[in-house]
C-alpha cells in the first residue's frame, strides 16, 4: 500500500473532529429554534411560528436517509475518505448561508423557503456523513476494540450538541438580548466555517479504509450498492432488522434525552435560556464519557444488552422523570416572598391611529427558595371599542435557585445516560450486520432513519401532541366541564415510549447478541 | 398485524382529523401521513412477514 500507515488515535480524532462539526453544524438550527421562529416566520402567532421552524428542523432529518442512500452508494463505490469529504463541504457551505438569509420582514417568503432548502442540503450531508465516518473508525479498529473505538465517533453527536449551546451561550453573554435577538443569532452559524475549513484541511491527509482499499485492489467492491443493499432479500432483512430492532428505538431515546429535554425546559417548564442551556450542559458534560464507558463494555458483555437495557430504562422512567423535571420548575410549589410591578407603556401605530397602544406589564415574583420568575404581559388597547382586542400576550420566565438548577442537572443526565447506553455501542452493531462492499450504504440507511425520522420528528410530535392535549383541556374548561388529560404536559412522551417500546421487544426477540467479524 | 394496525391508526384516527381542522394541523398530518405511516405499516409489514418464514432465525433455532 502506497499510502502511510497512519496511528489510529489519529485516524478517531480526524474522523471525529469533522463528524462533531457536522453535527455542530446540525444542531446549531435546533439549539436557536426559539429564535429563528422569530425571524424566518410571521411572527403574528409565535406558537404557529415556533411550530413551523421545528417542521423546517424536522425537514433535516427527513431527508437524512436520501443523503445517506446518495453518499452511502458514492462511499461503496469510490471510497469512504474522499466521500465524507464532500459532505463536510456541503455541511459547511449551507450552515453558513443560513446565517447570511435575510429575516422574514426584509424579504418576506423567500425567507423560510431559503432556510428550508439549506436546511435540507444540512440532512443530505448528514445522512452521508455519520455513516462514513463509523465505518471508516470499525474498519480501522482491532477486532476485540471495534465497540471502544467507534464510541468516539458516536459522543461527536453529543459534544457537537454541547459546542453548539456553548457557542451561543457564549455569543448571548458577549451582547445585549436585543442585539443577539437582531443579528448575534447569526455568528453561530458563520463561525461554521473556518471549524469545517480546518476539518478539511485535517482529513485532507488520511488515507483509505484498509479494508476498502483491499477490496478494492481485489476488484470486489460493488457495482450497484443499492440495488445489492436493498435489492437482496438476505440483506434487506437485516437493514430491517437494524431499523426496527435497535435504530428507531436509540433515535427517539437520543432525541428525547438531549434535544426535547431542553424543549421541555424551555417552552413547558419555561427556564430563562442561558439558565436552561447551562442545565443541558451539565448533564452533558457529565453524561459524554459514558458513550465511550458503554462502547468498551460491549466488547466484552455484547452489543444488544447495553443497547435494549438504555431503551428499557427509557420506557420505564420517562415519565417520573419529566414529572420531577416539572414539579421542580413549577412555581405553584414555592413561597412568593416579594413581587414588583414595573409597567411600561409603548405606543405602537395599529391600523394607522396613534389612539392605539401596546401596554407591556413586566411583573418580576421573588420565591422563599431564591427562585425568580418575571411574568412580562402584552396587552392591546384599541381605541376603535367595537373591534375585539387581541387576546393578552404572557411571558413567563424562571430562573430557579442553584440547589433547583442542580436537581435539573442530574435528572436530565439520567436521560442522558439512557442515550449513552442505546448509542454508545450502536456503530459497532450496524457495522458489524453488513459486508464491507455494500456497508456504507447498508447501515445508513436504517440508522437515518431510524434517528433521522423516528427520532428527528420527536420534538415536533411530542409539542404537537402536548399542545393538542392543552387544548382539549382548555376547551373542557370553558364548557365547565373537569379537565380531560391529567398532566398534558407529559402528553408527548408517549411517542418516544411506544416507539422504543416496540424497538425493545423486537430488538429483545430477533437480534443476536453475539459480535460478528467486520474482515469478509 | 402491528404494521397494518399502525397504519390504520395513524392515518384514519390521527391524520384523517388534522386534515379535516386543517390550520397549524397540516404539518402534524403531513408527517403523520406522508413520512410515519408508510415507513411504519410497510416496513412493519415486510419485517413481520420476513419473521414468520423463519428469515431471522437458522435450522437449528439460533437467531442471526
Amino acid at each position: 500500500m502506497s499510502e502511510k500507515k497512519q496511528n489510529l488515535g489519529y485516524i478517531i480524532g480526524a474522523s471525529s473532529v469533522g463528524t462533531l462539526i457536522e453535527w455542530y453544524d446540525f444542531y446549531i438550527f435546533g439549539s436557536l429554534a426559539t429564535v429563528l421562529a422569530s425571524k424566518f416566520f410571521p411572527t403574528d402567532n409565535p406558537t404557529a411560528g415556533f411550530l413551523n421552524t421545528l417542521a423546517t428542523f424536522a425537514a433535516g432529518f427527513v431527508v437524512r436517509p436520501f443523503g445517506a442512500l446518495f453518499f452511502g452508494r458514492l462511499g461503496d463505490l469510490i471510497g469512504r475518505k474522499y466521500t465524507f469529504m464532500v459532505t463536510l463541504m456541503l455541511m459547511g457551505g449551507a450552515t453558513f448561508a443560513i446565517g447570511l438569509i435575510p429575516s422574514y420582514e426584509s424579504i418576506g417568503a423567500l425567507a423560510p423557503i431559503l432556510v428550508l432548502i439549506l436546511r435540507l442540503l444540512q440532512g443530505l450531508a448528514l445522512g452521508g456523513e455519520y455513516g462514513g465516518a463509523a465505518t471508516y473508525v470499525a474498519e480501522h479498529s482491532p477486532v476485540h476494540q471495534r465497540g471502544y473505538w467507534t464510541s468516539w465517533i458516536q459522543t461527536t453527536a453529543t459534544v457537537g450538541l454541547f459546542v453548539s449551546l456553548g457557542v451561543i451561550m457564549i455569543t448571548r453573554t458577549m451582547m445585549s438580548k436585543e442585539s443577539f435577538d437582531d443579528w448575534g443569532w447569526r455568528l453561530p452559524f458563520l463561525v461554521s466555517i473556518i471549524m469545517v475549513f480546518v476539518s478539511f484541511l485535517i482529513r485532507r491527509n488520511m488515507s483509505e479504509s484498509p479494508l476498502f482499499a483491499k477490496a478494492k485492489a481485489e476488484g470486489k467492491i460493488s457495482a450497484n450498492p443499492l440495488k445489492e443493499s436493498f435489492g437482496n432479500r438476505l440483506n434487506f432483512k437485516f437493514v430491517l432488522l437494524a431499523l426496527f430492532g435497535a435504530t428507531m428505538g436509540q433515535g427517539v431515546v437520543w432525541y428525547t434525552g438531549q434535544f426535547y429535554a431542553q424543549s421541555f425546559l424551555l417552552k413547558t417548564c419555561n427556564l430563562d435560556d442561558v439558565q436552561a442551556n447551562s442545565i443541558m450542559m451539565w448533564a452533558l458534560l457529565m453524561g459524554t464519557p459514558f458513550f465511550i464507558i458503554f462502547g468498551a463494555l460491549s466488547d466484552k458483555i455484547g452489543r444488544k444488552g447495553i443497547m435494549l437495557a438504555g431503551m428499557f430504562l427509557a420506557v420505564l422512567l420517562y415519565r417520573p422523570i419529566f414529572e420531577k423535571i416539572y414539579q421542580t420548575a413549577n412555581v405553584a410549589n414555592k413561597i412568593e416572598v416579594n413581587t414588583t410591578d414595573k409597567t411600561n407603556v409603548q405606543v405602537d401605530l395599529i391600523a394607522n391611529s396613534i389612539a392605539d397602544s401596546l401596554v407591556t406589564t413586566t411583573t418580576v415574583h421573588d420565591y422563599e427558595d431564591g427562585t425568580i420568575m418575571s411574568e412580562v404581559m402584552k396587552t392591546t388597547n384599541l381605541a376603535d371599542k367595537s373591534v375585539a382586542s387581541a387576546k393578552p400576550e404572557v411571558k413567563k420566565t424562571i430562573t430557579l435557585n442553584s440547589k433547583d438548577k442542580w436537581t435539573l442537572v442530574l435528572l436530565v443526565f439520567c436521560l442522558i445516560l439512557f442515550v449513552t447506553m442505546a448509542y454508545g455501542p450502536i456503530a459497532a452493531f450496524l457495522v458489524e450486520m453488513f459486508p464491507t462492499k455494500i456497508r456504507y450504504s447498508s447501515m445508513s440507511l436504517p440508522y437515518h432513519i431510524g434517528n433521522g425520522v423516528f427520532g428527528g420528528l420527536m420534538p415536533a410530535i411530542a409539542t404537537f401532541l402536548a399542545t393538542q392535549a392543552y387544548e382539549i383541556n382548555a376547551k373542557a374548561q370553558s364548557m365547565g366541564e373537569p379537565i380531560a388529560i391529567d398532566k398534558p404536559y407529559l402528553q408527548g412522551l408517549y411517542y418516544p415510549i411506544i416507539i422504543a417500546g416496540i424497538s425493545f421487544i423486537i430488538g429483545l426477540i430477533y437480534i443476536n447478541g453475539k459480535d460478528r467479524n467486520i474482515h469478509d | 398485524m402491528v404494521g397494518i394496525s399502525a397504519g390504520i391508526y395513524l392515518i384514519y384516527f390521527q391524520a384523517l382529523p388534522l386534515w379535516q381542522s386543517g390550520g397549524n394541523d397540516l404539518v402534524p398530518a403531513i408527517i403523520y401521513t406522508f413520512i410515519l405511516a408508510p415507513i411504519i405499516s410497510l416496513g412493519m409489514s415486510i419485517f413481520g412477514y420476513y419473521a414468520m418464514q423463519g428469515e431471522y432465525s437458522t435450522k437449528n433455532g439460533e437467531k442471526l
